[in-house]
């Protein structure tokens, strides 16, 4: 399994129409131990690209070409997902120009469907408002797509009192956007939203597979960088009778995964950064938000390495995540039925030792 | 007879070795029969176990040790013509000792009958320190790589290595030599000796010493001039150039032995990188078709490492090549597309060919280490000055008629 994983990873690039025949979907499926085969699909998910503003037209060349790369190379897939999913922070400070630039790259995509995750930086300056428009999407929703549903949380909201009291938009968004600022607020995702979800998933068959998108993680990891949703038990409770969950999210602008109970639960790559970065990530004047913790990972010379954008392979209702990583060696986390759980397929099983300084 | 033959001027640095022949000129096909005593071979080589300096110690194959004997068949076989269709061409064709190992001002290489390839011919001199062999590294070690351009058929043209085997086998001199160096008897002699023999030899084309190396690691203080000097600073810190030609304290390779997209030549297929790619993927079923549609078709070769990876991200990625001698090597690039040292160094200041629009934005597959450098015209002086202090002693004349060359093409502009 885990070898042809990996082929298919070979050959995911380029076949086309001029080509032809190189690429045979049924030995995909069976790779997956699939049989079944109806429902299986993937999706492409591009996430956390930060577009920013320097001034006027001038933009943060590192983040858009970390994004066009995405596309362009999500463009390439063959076979073709179904359609893409944006894991939110499209922009950086949630401004109109922003914006604009980054829905300007992703119209290079070459996709009837994509869909949009709203993220903190997309939020605090107007609340979403312009995002909606500019992306035609609601801040949350659900769909249904080949037998399974689909649904998007807004889950980077805070009570009312923090969201209010400030004296401006952009002293809002600038608080939010810091990753240790201790002025921050623990994400939610708030009653109103959670008596929809109970609402939504009561029309659902507790057979049916469900694939929730997120920002942040519907599972508590680090508050004070909001690795965290604060009502996270409140949501896993609504999505406890059903027989397959899986939760992704953005945010962490690196590889996680976990299950807990029914729920598997997989982390996207930004193509922005990396987070934790080291100080020496960059030569140049740096856009990087401010770090308080390095970490010894990423190339420094590479603006690419440690970033990253999937593809998602949905089979029998489980999901298959295959990051592609410029600079280092490609990686899938697979849901493992053996285990019953998200397994690292290649990268887990090398004996790398862990790393014991910062 | 071996006592006839020229002993190999292992240590010569002249073009000509006081051999008494000249490499006969052949007029094939069919290919003339050419006595092995008069194949002139090439000089440049280093005596085994040689200490350069700025360079390490040069690794090597467990399964084929550097011997005298084999370096000196090496040097034979990699001047014999025979070993092509037309009996025109021989490895020292495109990797001429007088170009320093290439074949400038050729942009791409000519073959049998003129033919042309589609890549530049990289130098065989510290080729022994790469990683891998090829603009696209898709054969692991100068053994593998060396026997590929005899079956190309733009570049030697031979069916199969067989008459290689047959020429070897049967003319007498070179069952001397193999037995010498193999200790095989003339039926025994197989291609594998003739790709160790040959990789042997390029195992002595190694060359440091250069002015930059006597500065650096030397302690001469004024082996290069003030403004290499300045053009080094740049070099390691705003030209950024060190993060890839990697340089240690105390040796320079001037190469990570990765592989990058720089954006030369790649808005060839940038419009239509699935089709390409996916003709490829379609072709290459082996080595040897791989081989040929790299060298064959301008689009394929476009790819790079993918040819190997099959990876989507490597796409248009080449190999970092070294800049020693560098100044003996024009023009550049694996397309040759860059005439001029000059044009190199703007080309990295402003990530786009100078041949190329200006206006056009850097391909999303360009390497994240490509950035704008925002040198001034004298920076980028400081730089070419700094990358002509890289030439060692053997290709001085080398340079000198590249140098020439470049400033004449610069002059033309």
């Amino acid at each position: 399994m885990v070898k042809t994983l990996s082929k298919r990873a070979l050959i995911k690039g380029a076949t086309a129409l001029a080509a032809g025949g190189v690429l045979d979907m049924t030995l995909i499926k069976l790779a997956f131990g699939a049989p079944g085969g109806a429902g299986d699909f993937t999706f492409a998910y591009i996430s956390d690209a930060h577009i920013q503003q320097v001034e006027g037209a001038k933009f943060v060349r590192n983040w858009d070409r970390g994004l066009e790369r995405a596309v362009a190379e999500a463009n390439l897939l063959n076979p073709k997902p179904d359609f893409v999913m944006f894991g939110g922070d499209l922009a950086q400070l949630g401004k109109k120009e922003e914006i604009d630039h980054g829905a300007e790259i992703m119209s290079a995509l070459r996709y009837d469907k994509v869909r949009y995750v709203l993220g903190e930086h997309d939020y605090y300056l107007d609340l979403g408002e312009y995002w909606s428009e500019a992306l035609k999407s609601q801040h949350y929703y659900s769909w249904d797509h080949k037998g399974v549903h689909f649904i998007t949380l807004n889950s980077i909201i805070v009570d009312d009192g923090w969201t209010n009291k400030w004296s401006t938009p952009m002293e809002r968004m600038m608080v939010m956007a810091g990753l240790d600022d201790p002025r921050g607020s623990p994400f939610m995702v708030g009653e109103k939203q959670r008596l929809w979800l109970a609402a939504d998933l009561a029309k659902v068959p507790k057979s049916t597979p469900i694939v929730v998108f997120s920002h942040s993680p519907l599972q508590k990891i680090f508050k004070n960088w909001n690795f965290w949703t604060d009502d996270a038990e409140d949501v896993q409770a609504l999505l406890k009778p059903f027989d397959k969950v899986t939760v992704i999210y953005g945010h962490v602008h690196q590889i996680q995964y976990n299950q807990i109970g029914n729920i598997s639960f997989n982390s996207v790559m930004a193509t922005a950064w990396p987070w934790p970065y080291p100080e020496t990530y960059t030569q140049a004047g740096s856009f990087l938000p401010v770090m308080t913790v390095p970490m010894n990972r990423a190339d420094p010379f590479h603006e690419r390495d440690a970033t990253g954008w999937q593809f998602i392979d949905v089979n029998t209702g489980n999901v298959a995540v295959n990051y592609s990583l410029p600079d280092n060696s490609p990686r899938t986390v697979a849901f493992d039925p053996k285990l019953g759980r998200p397994r690292d397929l290649e990268f887990a099983e090398r004996s790398i030792p862990p790393q014991m300084h910062f | 007879m071996m006592r006839t033959l020229c002993a190999v001027a292992a240590l010569s640095m002249l073009a000509t070795v006081g051999c008494g022949k000249k490499t006969k000129e052949a007029k094939a096909p069919p290919p003339e029969p050419v006595s092995t005593a008069e194949i002139a071979p090439s000089p440049g080589g280093a005596a085994i176990g040689a200490v350069n300096l700025g360079l390490p110690a040069v690794p090597e194959l467990a399964e084929n040790p550097t011997t005298a004997e084999k370096v000196r068949l090496g040097n034979i076989l990699f001047s014999d013509k025979r070993f092509s269709s037309t009996g025109e061409v021989s490895c020292a064709t495109c990797h001429d000792p007088a170009k320093a190992f290439t074949d400038g001002p050729l942009s791409v290489s000519e073959g049998i009958n003129k033919l042309t390839g589609t890549r530049n011919a990289p130098t065989v001199v510290n080729a022994a320190f790469f990683t891998s062999q090829f603009w696209d590294g898709r054969r692991p070690s100068l053994e593998e790589q060396s026997g590929d351009p005899f079956l190309n058929p733009v570049e030697m043209n031979l069916p199969s290595h067989d008459p290689i085997v047959k020429i070897v086998r049967e003319d007498e001199a070179y069952q001397e030599m193999f037995r010498e160096a193999f200790g095989v008897a003339p039926d025994a002699i197989a291609m594998d000796h003739v790709k160790k023999a040959i990789a042997a030899f390029e195992r002595t084309i190694i060359s440091g010493d250069s002015p930059f190396d006597r500065w650096r690691f030397g302690g001469e203080a004024d082996a290069i001039s003030d403004q290499a000097k300045r053009g080094f600073e740049i070099y390691i810190n705003q030209g950024r150039c060190v993060s890839c030609h990697t340089i240690t304290d105390t040796e320079a390779l001037f190469t990570d032995n990765k592989f990058h997209n720089l954006g030369i030549g790649f808005s060839r297929i940038s419009g239509d990188l699935d089709k390409v790619a996916g003709e490829f993927l379609r072709i290459a079923k082996t080595d040897q078709a791989a081989d040929t549609a790299i060298l064959g078709d301008a689009n394929i070769s476009e790819i790079g490492r993918f040819a190997v990876s099959r990876e989507l991200q490597d796409i248009g990625q080449f190999k970092t090549s070294t800049l020693r001698n560098i100044a003996a090597t024009a023009p550049y690039m694996h397309d040759g597309s860059l005439k001029t040292l000059r044009e190199v160094v703007v080309f990295y200041n402003t990530n786009i060919s100078p041949h190329e629009d200006q206006s056009q934005k850097p391909n999303p597959f360009q390497s994240g280490g490509i950035r704008p450098l925002n040198l001034d015209d004298a920076q980028i002086d400081d730089l070419v000055a700094f990358l002509e202090t890289l030439t060692s002693p053997q290709y001085e004349d080398a340079a000198r008629v590249s140098l020439a060359g470049q400033a004449k093409t610069a002059g033309r502009k």
